[in-house]
C-alpha cells in the first residue's frame, strides 16, 4: 500500500462522471391526437407531422395538425362549455379544479420534466427547478384568485370574456401553457391553446394530465399544428380573446388581423434586454447573472440580457472573469443532471443563430466561445461573446434567441440609459450595482416592462411580466395578468 | 503596542475589495449543490478529500497519546480498504509539535500548529511571535494563525496586516495559514476584506474557521474567499491555498466544496498544495463511502477507528 503523501495522485482533470436522468418511466403514445372536449380526438385533417429530440435528433412521436375544420371544432367545444358549465359554476368551484391541476401537475412532476427536457432540448436541471414547479405555482396561485375577483377588482362587477384563443412558443412549452390557462380559468373563460410545433408533448400530456382531473369537457382544449393553425384560432368568430407569446413578427400578423374585431389581446413578444453592470457591482455576482441572463435556456428567453453593458473601468476585470466562466459551462445532454446549457431547441433555429454569429463576425465584432466540444449529433452551440459590439450592430439591434451575448461598454449613466432605451424592444433589463439610489434612478428611467436589480431571470406567479413598445402589451402574472379575461 | 490608524499605505488597497452580494452566492452555491458527482468522479473526489484533511485535535484535555494515536490515522486511514491515500497533515497545538513530528517520521504527512494566541488571537505581538517560533523551532511545517477580529471590526485594517506580516516572517519556511475566524465577521464584504488583507500580507493559506466559533465553516464564506483567491491570482499569477475548516463532515459535503473549488479556482488547486480542510469527522464519513464502494454494502461506524 502507498503510504507516501503524494500531493498529485490524483491531480488529474477532475471531470464529472455523466448523470443522466433515467427516461425508462416515461410513457410516450406512437401518435398524438388533439385534445377537444374532454376527449382525444383524430384530426379532421387526417394529418400528423413528426416531433423531434432536438439533442439526438430522433423521432419522439407524430403529433396531429389540425386544420380550420378542427380549429372550428375546438372553440365550439369551448364556446359550449362556457355556456352551459363554466360560466355558471360558483367560482370557488372553478378554484377546486384548478387547485387540482396543479397538485397532479406536482405529482407528476418528474414526468413533465424528463419530456420537457426531451422535446425541447433545455437541460433537465432547468425544467426540474424552474419551469415544472413553477407551472404547477401559476396553478396554484390563480386557483387562489378565482373566487376573490370581486376583492380584486372592488366594485368593478368583474366579468368573464369567453372563449381564450392561446399561442404559446417553444423555449418553456409547459410554464407558458401554464402561464396562460391559469388565469383563464379563474376567472371564468374557456380555452383553446396551441403549443408550438417544435414542443408539443408536455401540452398534450397536460391535456391527458387535465382529462384525468375531472375538468368539465371543453373547458379546456389543446389542439397541435402550425402557423395556419394559429392563425385559424386568431380568425375564428367566437373567440373572445388572444393570448399570444412569441415572436414579433406574428404578434404584429395577430394584431392586424384582429383588427376591427372586438377581440382582446395580449402579446408578449420578443426582447433584447440590457443587462448593466456598474463598477460597484458585486463582481462576480454580476458575472454570475450575466451567465443567467444569456445562458439560461440556451439563450431562448424573450427577457434574455442578450445586450451586455459594463462600465468601462471594470470591463477588462468583468470580461476576464466571464471567460473565465464560460469554461466551467457544461454543453452536452440535456438529460443530464450537469448539463448547464442543452440543445438549441430546433434546426431552424440553430441556422439563425449560426446566421448572427456569422452576421456578427462580418460586421467586425471580437467572437470569443468557450473552448467546449458539443455532440456531433443534435442541435449545439457553444456559448459565445460578442466584443466591441456598436449599437448599430444587427447582433445588438436584432433579437437572436441563442446563447450569444453582445457586448459594450459604457462611461456614465446618461450614455447607458440611452444606449439600454435605444431599441425597439422593452421587455426587460437588469442592474448591478451596491447603490440602492442608483437602482431606483434607473428603473424609473429604463423602458422595460421587468426591471431586475443585482439578480436576473426571476419569475415569480404573483410578479406581472409584460413589455413596452415592440415587446409587446399586457401583463401577464400577478393580479394584472387577471385583467386581461376580464371586462368590467 | 497598539498601533494607531496609519493612512500611510494599503488602506485604499483594502478599501478596493469589492462588494459581495449574499443572495448571488447563496444562488451560485446551491448551483454547485445540484451538481451530481457519480462512480468514477465520486471515488476520485473522496480519495481526494480524505488527501486534502487536516487532521485536528485542539481541546485541552489533548495528551501525547492522544496525538500520536491521531498521527498513526492520519498515515493509516483504514488499512482495510485498498489504495487509501494517507491525510495532508495533523494540526495541534505548538505544545505537542514535537510528539507529531517524531510519530510521522517521514510519511509525507505535514504537521501544522496554530499559534498566536489560538483561538482568540487576544495577545501582545511579542508572545504571539514567540507562540509562532515556539511551533517552528519544534518542526511545525504549517502554522495556522488568527487574525485579531477586534482590531478589524474596529476598522485598524493596517494592524491586521503588519500583524500577519510579521508572523509571516516568523514563519521562514513554514507556510502560513491564516484563520478569518469568518463566524466573528458578521458580513461577506468583511469576510471579502480580511481575505485580501492577509493575502496581500502574505499568507499561504487562508482558512475561515478556528472551529472554536460557529458558524465555522460555510459554502457562502469560502466562496467569498476563493474568489479572492481567484483575484489575486489574476492580478499577480501567485497562487494562495484555501482551508474551511469546522462544520464539515460528511463526504457528501465534501464533494460539494470540491465542485465550488474546481468551478471557482480550476484543477490548479485540486491538491493538498492548495486546498486542505480542517475536520475530524470527515475522514470517517470518507472511508464509510470508499469502503462501500470497495465491499459493496455500508457497514457499521464501529469498523472505522475515532482517532
Amino acid at each position: 500500500m502507498n503510504k507516501e503523501n503524494t500531493t498529485n495522485e490524483f491531480f488529474t482533470d477532475w471531470k464529472y462522471a455523466a448523470a443522466p436522468e433515467g427516461t425508462e418511466h416515461i410513457k410516450l403514445n406512437k401518435q398524438y391526437d388533439l385534445f377537444i372536449n374532454g376527449k382525444f380526438v383524430k384530426p379532421n385533417s387526417k394529418k400528423y407531422y413528426t416531433t423531434i429530440n432536438p439533442a439526438t435528433e430522433e423521432k419522439l412521436a407524430e403529433v396531429a395538425d389540425a386544420n380550420e375544420k378542427d380549429v372550428d371544432l375546438a372553440v365550439n367545444a369551448a364556446k359550449n362549455a362556457y355556456d352551459k358549465v363554466w360560466k355558471k359554476m360558483p367560482a370557488k368551484e372553478r378554484s377546486k379544479y384548478i387547485f387540482r391541476i396543479a397538485r397532479l401537475m406536482q405529482e407528476r412532476a418528474r414526468e413533465f420534466t424528463v419530456i420537457e427536457s426531451m422535446n425541447g432540448g433545455k437541460p433537465i436541471r432547468e425544467s426540474r427547478d424552474v419551469d415544472v414547479p413553477l407551472a404547477a405555482n401559476h396553478f396554484f396561485y390563480y386557483a387562489g384568485w378565482a373566487d376573490k375577483l370581486d376583492y380584486a377588482f372592488p366594485n368593478k362587477k368583474p366579468q368573464s370574456l369567453g372563449v381564450a384563443g392561446q399561442i404559446i412558443p417553444w423555449n418553456f412549452p409547459l410554464l407558458m401553457a401554464a402561464w396562460k390557462i391559469a388565469p383563464a380559468l379563474a376567472t371564468g373563460n374557456t380555452v383553446v391553446l396551441k403549443p408550438a410545433e417544435t414542443t408539443p408533448l408536455t401540452a398534450l400530456k397536460l391535456a391527458e394530465l387535465i382529462r384525468d382531473s375531472g375538468l368539465p369537457d371543453g373547458v379546456v382544449n389543446i389542439v397541435t399544428g402550425f402557423g395556419k393553425t394559429g392563425a385559424a384560432i386568431v380568425n375564428h368568430p367566437k373567440v373572445n380573446k388572444v393570448a399570444f407569446t412569441g415572436s414579433t413578427d406574428v404578434g404584429k400578423l395577430i394584431q392586424k388581423s384582429i383588427a376591427g374585431t372586438n377581440k382582446k389581446a395580449t402579446l408578449e413578444l420578443g426582447g433584447k434586454a440590457a443587462n448593466i453592470i456598474f463598477d460597484d457591482a458585486p463582481i462576480d455576482q454580476a458575472v454570475e447573472g450575466i451567465v443567467n441572463g444569456i445562458f439560461f435556456n440556451q439563450g431562448h428567453v424573450c427577457c434574455a440580457g442578450s445586450r451586455l453593458f459594463v462600465q468601462e473601468n471594470v470591463a477588462d476585470i468583468v470580461i476576464s472573469k466571464l471567460k473565465q466562466r464560460l469554461e466551467t459551462l457544461i454543453v452536452g445532454n440535456p438529460l443530464d443532471k450537469n448539463t448547464d446549457i442543452g440543445a438549441i431547441n430546433s434546426k431552424e433555429q440553430l441556422q439563425k443563430i449560426n446566421e448572427f454569429i456569422k452576421i456578427g463576425i462580418d460586421e467586425g465584432a471580437e467572437m470569443y466561445q468557450s473552448s467546449c466540444s458539443i455532440p456531433s449529433k443534435g442541435f449545439f452551440c457553444k456559448p459565445t461573446l460578442f466584443l466591441h459590439t456598436s449599437q448599430s450592430h444587427r447582433i445588438v439591434q436584432e433579437e437572436i434567441f441563442g446563447p450569444v451575448l453582445a457586448i459594450q461598454t459604457f462611461r456614465t449613466i446618461e450614455e447607458v440609459i440611452e444606449k439600454a432605451n435605444n431599441i425597439p424592444y422593452g421587455l426587460s433589463a437588469g442592474v448591478w450595482t451596491d447603490k440602492g439610489s442608483k437602482i431606483f434612478n434607473l428603473t424609473s428611467k429604463l423602458r422595460a416592462g421587468v426591471i431586475w436589480a443585482n439578480t436576473y431571470n426571476k419569475f415569480d406567479p404573483s410578479s406581472p411580466f409584460g413589455g413596452y413598445k415592440e415587446s409587446g402589451f399586457g401583463r401577464e402574472g400577478g393580479l394584472h395578468g387577471l385583467m386581461p379575461y376580464l371586462s368590467f | 503596542m497598539k498601533q494607531k490608524k496609519n493612512y500611510f499605505y494599503s488602506e485604499m488597497e483594502f478599501n478596493n475589495s469589492p462588494s459581495v452580494d449574499q443572495v448571488g452566492i447563496e444562488e451560485r452555491i446551491a448551483r454547485f449543490n445540484s451538481r451530481s458527482i457519480k462512480k468514477q468522479s465520486k471515488i476520485q473526489g473522496l480519495k481526494l478529500a480524505l488527501n486534502m484533511i487536516d487532521l485536528t485535535t485542539l481541546e485541552g484535555k489533548d495528551t501525547e497519546g492522544k496525538v500520536k494515536q491521531m498521527c498513526y490515522k492520519a498515515m493509516h486511514p483504514a488499512d482495510d480498504i485498498k489504495g487509501l491515500p494517507t491525510v495532508a497533515a495533523v494540526c495541534v497545538y505548538p505544545t505537542f509539535v514535537k510528539v507529531a513530528k517524531k510519530a510521522l517520521g517521514n510519511s509525507g504527512v505535514k504537521v501544522a500548529s496554530v499559534a498566536t494566541a489560538f483561538p482568540s488571537g487576544n495577545s501582545t505581538l511579542e508572545i504571539k511571535l514567540s507562540d509562532t517560533k515556539l511551533a517552528v523551532n519544534d518542526g511545525a511545517d504549517e502554522v495556522d494563525m488568527v487574525i485579531s477580529r477586534g482590531e478589524f471590526l474596529e476598522g485598524n485594517y493596517n494592524f491586521v496586516f503588519d500583524e500577519i506580516a510579521a508572523i509571516k516572517e516568523a514563519c521562514g519556511k513554514a507556510r502560513l495559514k491564516v484563520i478569518l475566524e469568518t463566524g466573528e465577521l458578521s458580513t461577506l464584504d468583511n469576510v471579502r476584506k480580511a481575505s485580501d488583507i492577509a493575502i496581500l500580507a502574505g499568507a499561504d493559506f487562508i482558512k475561515t474557521s478556528t472551529g472554536k466559533i460557529q458558524p465555522a465553516a460555510t459554502m457562502p464564506v469560502t466562496l467569498v474567499m476563493l474568489q479572492a483567491i481567484n483575484d489575486y491570482y489574476h492580478k499577480t499569477g501567485k497562487m494562495v491555498g484555501m482551508k474551511p475548516a469546522g462544520g464539515i463532515s460528511s463526504a457528501k459535503g465534501a464533494l460539494q466544496y470540491l465542485v465550488m473549488l474546481h468551478e471557482t479556482l480550476g484543477n490548479k488547486w485540486l491538491s493538498n498544495e492548495w486546498f486542505r480542510f480542517g475536520a475530524s469527522s470527515l475522514a470517517n464519513d470518507i472511508i464509510l463511502q470508499l469502503g462501500k464502494e470497495q465491499k459493496g454494502v455500508y457497514y457499521s461506524k464501529d469498523y472505522i477507528s475515532n482517532d
